[in-house]
């Protein structure tokens, strides 16, 4: 067909869009920011409800990609033009910070054992901090730019920065940690502990933080929460089967198949004990253990309880550069900050712009089931867009 | 527990405050409740800080307490405020400063009110002249006096002549810091630090040498409440909040509560009296209660005044072991008499709050 498309964001949406749309005979272009694909779910250890490790459904995803999508790791768009259905993207390295704090790009643009900097691409930068070959000769500071028929936006989501609640002490009380920060325990494979190294006898798990609240600006449900919080509760039994775990929820929206069934087991197998009522704030005592205040809804009274540690199930939060590149299209995001497709029915993955697609969360919240699915759908609507020109 | 992370709230509730020409409101009941505090307040800005604050004879209740209370509707306190606006402007000033925490949550919420109905400013407007002929302008700059004199923190502590430092230990002092319900839970953009982790006391602290005890539940309300207290058959619950704090603070062993409304001062140092008749509790040392000060009071300590100039007299927890602590010099045979040397009387001794004696 010799059309190309550039997908923007390198998780299982864009992932997914860009198999799909190699498989259907496209010149494919992933841009990536990061060093590697799989965006958030290359985090998680275990997905919900089957408990299926998220590297096979990266690995899945991954294989499926295959030869056919050429992978630019470390880039950003910068700019993008289009005219006459032709779109120009500008590129140029993102930049990253690493887990000491310093500043790198995704190609690893850090400096090498010879103190000569240098990335993974084989760019060299010199002492002056300008780009160069292998060869000596100057580059344009990493800039480069693509055109493409077409473009697939997949840039997913952030998730909730939970210092925002400040009543939960997040950043604040040591024994605060988010879900994403637990999954990466267990990714590790650690043993879940407060952070003075003891075993926890006790751990509060806070559902709807950064959704379903007024208060920091987001009305939506970020849909997973609920069916991870069943899920992280029960993981918790299963490695510390001595430690109650409390989960405090405004409702449990177990929408999908097999989601309630989990939570039954949460709660039949597991005995993980399900309060309905918001937290209203918490507190450090001194030996750093937690104090909870919230309101146990369904006997209608103030609770105030103790755990060693509390784990808080954040959203899903709409990304800046998503806005950004949103601008350079015209594309106008929704009253949510999520990116508006032509039609939420019939044109799900098609936006204002003719050539411009959506896949993935970077329209909302989803599950891994549904952004599959969504990104599928998308590759689709790219094909015949591109067939019918 | 992670100080930078509270510094990085800090950083986001910064609230400019005005540097000089203060308009100054009293608060209708502080003058009976710690009678030092705003006399101190003004003896700091004009002595010290030798700053412009004008008072006018013509200034009234704000009402925020009758509002609060459910008896004056929001249509009459809107008034009111309006009128205290038109004083304002015909006196000159435009920086307006409130003693009164409520009277600054008053004046916040219908300053905001204002903001997002223009309709109703207007109405206001017809209503104040139509009532009194008088006109007025919004403050350029609202600030509570507490957020004055946290403006001001450095250069009291470079004026002062003590520090919040245990005389015998050399260590700081251990200070359980209040702000009131009023000041920034309503409005956490309109306080010092926000309304979750308020820094304006904090600030004050730290920088005249004291540390501060998080304890769980310093969010809690002082036990005053409005309604708690006012409606009579509620005065249980209001014990129960005080009594609630005190117990959580206890186990860190603070040496003072420091305060910025008018109630929390009151009910926190009174109800610690109430609760010894009542319980046999006290929650200080051998005995004693936790010193309970206003903000002005402390600033006043920190300069050096005369503990009995400040009003510490009037505390029903004594004053004296605090100043023991830091080593500010009082004089016992005077703690009782009034301005003109008249011995006032002395309260009766508690049964089981202890009197200090000075050793």
């Amino acid at each position: 067909m010799n059309k190309k498309v550039v997908v923007i964001g390198g998780g299982i949406a864009g992932m997914t869009a860009a198999g799909a749309l190699a498989e259907l005979g496209l010149d494919v272009i992933l841009l990536e920011k990061e060093a590697i694909t799989g965006g958030h779910v290359k985090n998680w250890d275990r997905l919900f409800p089957n408990r299926r490790p998220g590297e096979e459904v990266i690995n899945f995803i991954g294989k499926k990609m295959g030869a056919g999508v050429e992978v630019q790791y470390g880039r950003q768009v910068v700019s993008i033009n289009h005219e006459d259905h032709i779109f120009s993207i500008q590129t140029g390295d993102s930049e990253m910070q690493n887990a000491n704090g310093k500043m790198q790009n995704a190609n690893g643009k850090m400096q090498n054992a010879n103190g000569k900097m240098q990335n993974a691409n084989g760019k060299v930068q010199n002492a002056n901090g300008k780009m160069q070959n292998a060869n000596g000769e100057m580059q344009n500071d990493g800039l480069e730019t693509l055109t493409a028929n077409s473009i697939v936006l997949a840039t997913g989501y952030d998730l909730f920065d939970a210092r925002k609640k400040e009543e939960y002490g997040y950043g604040i009380y040591d024994n605060v940690i988010t879900s994403a920060e637990l999954e990466a325990k267990f990714k590790e494979g650690k043993m879940i502990t407060t952070h003075d190294g003891k075993t926890p006898k006790r751990v509060g798990i806070i559902h709807c933080v950064g959704s379903r609240d007024e208060k920091v600006g987001n009305l939506y449900c970020s849909k997973v929460c609920c069916v991870t919080g069943v899920k992280q509760a029960i993981e918790i039994r299963e490695m510390l089967p001595e430690c109650e775990v409390y989960s405090f929820y405004m409702d449990l929206r177990m929408y999908d198949r097999n989601f309630e069934e989990l939570y039954y087991e949460a709660q039949q197998k597991w005995g993980v004990n399900f309060i309905r009522g918001r937290l209203s704030e918490c507190a450090e005592k001194p030996d750093h253990s937690l104090v909870l205040k919230t309101e146990d809804t369904l006997t209608g009274r103030p609770l105030k309880m103790t755990v060693d540690l509390m784990v808080l199930l954040v959203g899903f939060m709409p990304r800046p550069e998503t806005r950004k590149i949103a601008t350079m299209l015209g594309l106008t995001p929704g009253p949510d900050g999520f990116l508006l497709s032509a039609d939420e029915h019939f044109q799900d993955n098609s936006t204002s712009i003719a050539g411009v697609f959506l896949a993935g969360a970077v329209k909302g919240p989803a599950c891994i089931v549904n952004t599959i699915a969504d990104a599928r759908a998308a590759a689709l609507q790219v094909k015949a867009y591109l067939e019918a020109r | 527990m992670k100080i930078e992370g509270k510094r990085n709230i800090w950083k986001e509730y910064q609230k400019e405050i005005a540097s000089d020409r203060f308009f100054y409101v009293r608060s209708c009941v502080r003058q009976n409740f710690f009678p030092g505090s705003e006399k101190t307040f003004l003896r700091i800005m004009k002595d010290e800080l030798h700053k412009d604050v004008f008072e006018n004879a013509a200034h009234t209740t704000c009402s925020g307490i009758g509002y609060h209370s459910d008896v004056v509707p929001f249509e009459t306190a809107m008034t009111m405020v309006a009128r205290q606006f038109a004083i304002m402007t015909e006196s000159g000033y435009e920086n307006f400063t409130t003693s009164c925490i409520t009277s600054f949550g008053l004046y916040s919420e219908i300053l905001e009110t204002w903001h997002h109905f223009p309709e109703v400013e207007e109405r206001v407007r017809q209503h104040l002249l139509k009532a009194t002929g008088r006109t007025f302008n919004k403050p350029a700059n609202l600030s509570h006096a507490s957020d004055v004199i946290f403006k001001f923190r450095q250069e009291i502590a470079a004026n002062g002549k003590y520090r919040l430092i245990n005389k015998a230990t050399g260590k700081p002092l251990q200070v359980v810091e209040h702000i009131g319900c009023h000041y920034s839970k309503m409005f956490p953009a309109k306080g010092v630090g926000g309304a979750e982790y308020p820094y304006v006391l904090v600030g004050m602290i730290e920088d005249w040498g004291g540390e501060v005890i998080d304890y769980p539940e310093r969010r809690h309300c002082c036990g005053f409440g409005f309604r708690q207290y006012l409606v009579q058959a509620n005065r249980g619950y209001s014990l129960a909040c005080s009594k609630k704090k005190f117990d959580s603070m206890a186990p860190y062993k603070p040496d003072f509560i420091l305060t910025n409304c008018p109630g929390c001062p009151m009910f926190l140092d009174r109800w610690q009296y109430a609760l010894s008749e009542m319980e046999g509790i006290t929650y200080g040392e051998n005995g004693l209660g936790i010193p309970v000060l206003t903000y002005e009071e402390l600033a006043g300590m920190i300069l050096g005044y005369d503990p009995w100039d400040l009003g510490l007299q009037v505390h029903q927890v004594p004053i004296e072991p605090l100043l023991d602590k830091i080593g500010i010099p009082y004089n016992s045979q005077r703690k009782f008499l009034t301005m003109d040397g008249k011995m006032m009387g002395q309260p009766k001794a508690p049964s089981h709050l202890k009197f200090y004696q000075h050793e």
